[in-house]
């Protein structure tokens, strides 16, 4: 579900904020959080970035609007990932503007853990690179 | 009306904020999600569909008809009650109010909106006509949910005779 809301999030996105084109998987997280998140939920995840190689990147968040009135998962359903909305909403924007990305709850304060987590993984798509390069 | 341009709504401390579009994409993801099991069903399946999505709307019908009304509503006369709903609950939901409300003074009323927000959308005239039920079964629910909180049992139901115009019924039931 959260990915059918993400794909179609991103225009009305990208016609609010008009940011540019970015240039870095690490920019496109910044923008995510500092913009992306601020406008619709009213907060801004700190961002960290997890690998060398620059395409692994933590949204931390230490609140979380859509667990406001939430204090603890259901009973039975402890394995529930309230949030996951939020991880399709990011990986169906970013499918849009052409970036394929693993997005996973990596910590999870209802789950007892101590912050939200959110990982964001880009992927790499080596032929359609080098089909444009062809072009 | 309801303004579109950039980041115009403005949340807590007056930061530009668009979490308004965010009800209506989650709304048309969850009547999406619902319909996408059984495209084929028949009347019976639909109506379930339909049922979960208004059970849906009267839960958080439910939880904003409590954190809406701060005053004392209980003890308004139901028309205040009526009125509440075209204007606060229709302006934090929808940001904007109920164009028209009408009564016939026995329990029954009518709640026009020339333009539903969940309707727009969609389209503009008679196109669609017959998914329009989809897409007010958790607004009536809201409506019903709300007016439980504030002591009033009823029932909603709710009609399109041309998109996005549409009528929610409102009928008091007497215990």
């Amino acid at each position: 579900m959260g990915y059918g809301i993400g794909t179609r999030l991103v225009e009305d996105f990208l016609a609010r904020s008009c940011v540019g084109r970015c240039h870095s998987y690490s920019e496109i997280t910044d923008i995510i959080a500092q913009v992306a998140f601020k406008m619709y939920l009213g907060i801004t995840p700190s961002v960290t970035c997890n690998n060398s190689s620059r395409n692994e990147f933590s949204l931390i968040l230490d609140k979380n609007p859509l667990v406001e009135f939430v204090e603890e998962l259901p009973a039975g359903r402890s394995s529930l990932c309230y949030c996951n909305l939020l991880c399709g909403i990011i990986r169906g924007a970013l499918e849009m503007v052409h970036l394929a990305a693993d997005v996973t709850f990596l910590q999870d304060r209802l789950k007892g853990d101590s912050v939200t987590e959110i990982g964001i993984t880009f992927l790499k798509k080596p032929e359609e690179k080098k089909y444009r390069r062809k072009k | 009306m309801r303004a579109r341009s950039a980041g115009r709504s403005l949340g807590a401390g007056g930061r530009r904020m668009a979490d308004a579009v965010l009800f209506e994409f989650l709304h048309t993801e969850m009547v999406a999600e619902l319909w996408a099991h059984d495209p084929d069903s028949g009347p019976g399946g639909q109506n379930m569909s339909l049922s979960v999505l208004e059970g849906m709307g009267f839960r958080v019908g439910q939880a904003l008809g409590e954190r809406l009304s701060r005053e004392t509503l209980a003890y308004r006369e139901e028309l205040d009650i009526l009125k509440f709903l075209c204007k606060d609950l229709w302006m934090a939901v929808f940001q904007k109010q109920m164009d028209s409300l009408r009564t016939n003074h026995q329990g029954t009323y009518v709640l026009q909106d020339n333009s539903f927000p969940l309707l727009i959308r969609m389209a503009s005239g008679l196109q669609y006509l017959e998914e329009a039920p989809k897409f007010l079964a958790f607004t009536c629910g809201l409506l019903r949910g709300t007016l439980c909180t504030l002591g009033v049992k009823s029932l909603v139901t709710a009609s399109v005779a041309a998109l996005p115009a549409c009528k929610f019924q409102v009928v008091i039931q007497k215990s």
